[in-house]
């Protein structure tokens, strides 16, 4: 029986040949079908040569998580066929290049072979190296276009849209799509039993990565500066940052720019500059990942207890050190929350796709003003650098930047005196000032010790006056931080707790435990300091299960640390190799602690 | 109705510049340092040289790292803010500052271990970015704070305190900068006030990065025979290549000097620098010359000072960026957030 509309596929080639082009092409197609599309891009810490990967999932019913098992390989690289022909589910197809012949020991007899002597084909029609070699790749997109009946019409729109401009680029691209459509048509009964039928279901969605709605997010709240150090997973933020600016922060009558991109000499540096940025009264940010917030650590303190607003963004990666820099992790939620030495707490807003990226970021530069503390937006490798379907993103033009207690040039001309640490009306958030407004309004900023007046302290009583209204003022943003997202069933006893992108392979499990039987009720925390939904919902399971990306269970020690929760009540049940989560991680964990329990 | 008429002979601290305010009002806290320490003299100065050009204090800000030295801001122009860093990273949280807002004067303060050795790549940075900022290392040749080790910029073979010769090779900040296309460098002494004065404002006035090396003895830790950062050194081996006079914007230039020993420098802000050349041969406006007579002489156990080398063309950190005249904090939010329609029309790049 076809499977329409629900299958996934892996698309295996060599980095720097082309293929991100061809894959983006049938993800795209897919979606302009009307049909919901993931698409994962797996690729290795190097520019050309090394092994690299493109999973499409295709679900009628939206689910996002990845799936480890293939129904389809498009095996393309000699130099990984034993792993690729292993991932593949039994029943399942692959193709490969068969200008070669396979070797014996890579054939499965619970498979079906297709193969399309792509480099053959292309040799004959093209010449040149190069062209040769990319457009091999954009023939294999012509084949899967007839494996999979992916509508024709809309490959050939896309192409004209990408290569309008360049017709021969355009033809010699069309071209290719037509050498492996032919060839499969002719030897292949296609479509194949998973294969595609136009939906309407994605009209009202784009597809998009998280680092590019991140940095829509800072366009929209009104970030002036941006500094950072280049960094895997974390660096297109700020190229899409500048690219939208490039084209919205250009004053028109002199050409000149409306923003300050700042590509510092390190991390340290990079956060420094934000921390001026901000100090001086520019809504300011800095992208990176765990390495760059291991270097911020020291500054981080000093924002925190100077009262100085920041972003940040964390795309977090395997770690720790190096790590597995282009895999993914959510390896970073204890640092974030404590960074710095001494006693300090953050404010952390954790997006679960890009959606959130973008809503969290512009979130980020209000709290961060109203606070007046760093906070952090963390995603991880998934969110940030794959492409996404969610629905489309909007923007209330009624938005004004909060930006907390900043007295202007008048309010300081009523008062008599300013002290930039005596907390007036009782919030735990004291009034700052910008430099260059009023005389009244100077004040000296520093990591020493301070006393409320923001004078220089080694008084233990000043002091600690001091860092204690800081902590409240922190607790409070308990309130203002994104509310968790709950999910309740009827006679669920049991609840499953996590964060960020495990969300996708979180409802998918839940979707398939309830099929089975089982109620769970829902909680997916989106800020910290938790707030008291957080509390309240551990309080009312007898035990939950914290999913989470990292090896500790940070996420699990975080709700235990800061809910008081006992560790009999959670349940941890975790993934790090490094890809993002599927819902066999999520289903297999709960069952197990559920036998080990019975 | 009373006949007692005010005293016509202002005490001169009571003096007034062109903007009404008297020195006093260019002051600031209380030092803590060390009697006699070379830090408080160069206070002096920067206060001297804020009160000549009449700046208005709360249009200022000043930056510092930490150290004996990166705590002087707190002791001049009470009415600036003032940001007292992390050690060795105040380069970039003036960079920071001066991104969001080109309309401040900024001021950073340093020592030449938070300059130096932890600070060193943040100051090659904002040297090269050129930020506009008067960058002044308070040089001992010590680390005050923490009570006397030698820092980067103690030469060879002078001697601690204890008596421990120092082995390795000194890092010479003009110098650095020099190599690394400052485009302001000076080198002063704290105890030459006449001296410094004009840089500082000669500094100010730049457009761009203007970096001041002060040798400022410390009188706890590095005074003794075996230092090459004492007052007795300084003075002995101190040598003036070349005389800044600063003239500010709309004065007019009276004084004649000998045609030939001087060159105008015009600065950005209108004003000029006149350097006076009391050596031979020495042009403060070729990099290559300025860093060979430097060594030079170096070599002849001289401590070079003056005005060392100034381009008048300096393309500072935003005319690089690009940014507009108007500084980014006073950027109206209309004039950054493109709306919602434009939101609506630009996802069509993501379908
Ligand atoms: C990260 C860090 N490491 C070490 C210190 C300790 N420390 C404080 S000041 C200082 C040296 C300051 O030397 P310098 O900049 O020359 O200033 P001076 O006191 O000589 O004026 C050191 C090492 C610190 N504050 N922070
Ligand atoms: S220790 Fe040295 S540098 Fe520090 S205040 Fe005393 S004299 Fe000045
Ligand atoms: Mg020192």
């Amino acid at each position: 029986m076809p499977r329409t509309n629900d299958f996934a596929f892996k698309i295996a080639t060599a980095n720097g040949t082309g293929s991100a082009s061809a894959n983006g092409l049938i993800m795209q197609a897919i979606f302009r079908m009307g049909i919901p599309v993931t698409g994962k891009n797996v690729f290795p810490s190097n520019i050309q040569g090394l092994p690299t990967w493109y999973e499409i999932r295709v679900s009628q019913k939206g689910y996002t998580a990845r799936i480890p098992e293939f129904d389809l390989m498009v095996a393309l690289n000699p130099a990984t066929y034993v792993k690729d022909v292993a991932e593949v589910r039994s029943g399942g197809w692959l193709m490969y290049d068969s200008s070669w012949p396979l070797d014996a020991t890579l054939i499965r007899q619970d498979l079906t072979y297709i193969g399309i002597p792509l480099a053959e084909m292309c040799n004959a029609r093209f010449t040149g190296m190069r062209e040769r070699i990319l457009m091999k790749n954009i023939a294999y997109a012509g084949a899967l276009a007839a494996l999979l009946q992916i509508d024709s019409g809309i490959v050939r729109a896309l192409l004209k849209e990408k290569y309008g401009r360049k017709p021969a680029l355009m033809e010699s691209n069309q071209q290719a799509v037509d050498i492996g459509y032919d060839y499969a048509t002719a030897n292949f009964d296609c479509p194949l039993a998973i294969r595609l039928a136009p939906l309407e279901k994605t009209a009202d969605a784009i597809l998009i990565d998280g680092n590019t709605a991140a940095a829509l997010g800072c366009l929209y709240a009104g970030a002036t500066v941006g500094a950072w150090y280049p960094i895997t997973p974390a660096t297109s933020l700020m190229e899409a940052f500048k690219g939208f600016c490039q084209k919205y922060r250009q004053e028109p009558e002199t050409n000149r720019n409306r923003y300050a991109i700042l590509q510092a000499e390190d991390e340290i540096a990079a956060i420094g500059m934000v921390i001026g940025a901000s100090w001086a009264g520019a809504r300011a940010f800095t992208p990176t990942s765990g390495p760059g917030i291991s270097l911020m650590n020291e500054f981080l303190g000093l924002a925190y207890y100077a009262e100085v607003p920041a972003v940040l963004f964390d795309v977090q990666r395997t770690g720790p050190s190096t790590g597995m820099p282009t895999r993914t992790q959510q390896g970073d939620l204890m640092m974030c929350a404590y960074a710095s030495h001494g006693d300090t707490r953050h404010i952390c807003l954790y997006p679960a796709d890009p959606r959130e990226a973008f809503e969290f970021a512009a979130a980020a530069f209000d709290l961060a003003e109203r606070f007046q503390t760093p906070v952090f937006v963390l995603t991880d490798l998934d969110i940030g650098m794959n492409d996404w379907m969610i629905p489309k993103l909007s923007w209330d033009d009624s938005y004004r930047p909060d930006r907390g207690k900043v007295l202007s040039a008048e309010q300081l001309d009523e008062v008599r005196t300013f002290s930039r640490y005596l907390d007036t009306d009782g919030d735990g958030i004291t009034a700052r000032t910008l430099p260059g407004v009023h005389p009244k309004g100077a004040f000296f900023t520093r990591g020493s010790g301070h006393n409320r007046f923001g004078g220089y302290t080694e008084d233990g009583d000043e002091y600690v006056e001091v860092v204690d209204r800081i902590d409240r003022k922190i607790q409070r943003a308990a309130r203002a931080v994104p509310a968790p997202i709950l999910q309740t069933m009827p006679g669920a006893r049991l609840g499953l707790v996590t964060v960020g992108g495990c969300h996708a392979a979180c409802v998918e499990a839940l979707d398939i435990l309830a099929a089975e039987g089982m109620a769970i009720d829902y909680m997916r925390v989106r800020g910290f300091p938790f707030g008291e939904e957080v509390a309240r919902f551990l309080e009312a399971h007898e035990a939950s299960f914290v999913v989470e990306q990292n090896r500790d269970g940070q996420l699990r020690n975080l709700l235990m640390l800061e809910t008081g929760t006992a560790a009999e009540k959670l349940e941890s049940v975790r993934y790090y190799g490094g890809f993002p989560m599927s819902a066999h991680h999520v289903i297999s964990g709960v069952k197990a602690k559920l036998e080990k329990a019975a | 109705m009373t006949y007692i008429s005010k005293p016509t002979v202002h005490h001169p601290a009571l003096q007034k510049n062109a903007i009404g305010l008297v020195r006093r009002e260019y002051e600031g806290a209380m030092t803590t340092l060390c009697a006699g320490c070379g830090h408080d003299s160069i206070t002096a100065a920067i206060i001297q040289a804020f009160w000549e050009l009449s700046i208005p204090p709360h249009k200022v800000a000043k930056l510092s790292g930490i150290g004996c030295s990166s705590k002087t801001p707190a002791y001049f122009l009470r009415e600036a803010h003032g940001f007292n860093g992390v050690h060795g990273r105040m380069p970039a949280l003036v960079t920071g500052a001066n991104a969001a807002n080109r309309d401040i004067i900024y001021i950073g303060v340093s020592g030449d271990g938070d300059s130096l050795s932890i600070g060193l790549g943040h100051l090659c940075h904002a040297i090269r970015r050129n930020v506009n900022v008067l960058y002044v290392l308070e040089n001992n040749g010590v680390y005050g704070l923490t009570k006397g080790q030698f820092s980067a910029s103690a030469d060879p073979g002078s001697t601690s305190k204890k008596g421990e010769a120092n082995t390795m090779e000194a890092i010479d900040g003009a110098l650095l900068a020099l190599s690394l296309g400052a485009t302001f460098v000076a080198r002063g002494f704290s105890g030459d006030k006449a001296q410094l004065v004009p840089m500082i404002k000669a500094g100010l006035s730049h457009q761009g990065f203007a970096f001041i090396d002060v040798i400022s003895p410390c009188v706890t830790f590095n005074d003794h025979d075996g230092s090459t950062k004492s007052y007795a050194y300084t003075r002995e081996r101190n040598v003036e290549v070349v005389q800044a006079d600063f003239v500010p914007h709309a004065q007019a230039i009276t004084t004649e000097y000998d045609p030939g020993t001087v060159r105008s420098v015009l600065l950005h802000d209108g004003s000029w620098v006149r350097l006076r050349k009391v050596a031979d041969q020495y042009d403060p406006t070729d990099r290559d010359r300025a860093y060979a007579f430097i060594r030079e002489r170096q070599k002849h156990g001289e401590v070079v000072t003056g005005l060392l080398y100034i381009s008048p063309d300096s393309s500072d950190v935003h005319e690089q960026c690009n940014t507009v005249a108007t500084p980014l904090t006073q950027l109206p939010h209309e004039q950054l957030c493109p709306g919602s329609a434009e939101l609506e029309k630009l996802q069509a790049r993501f379908r």
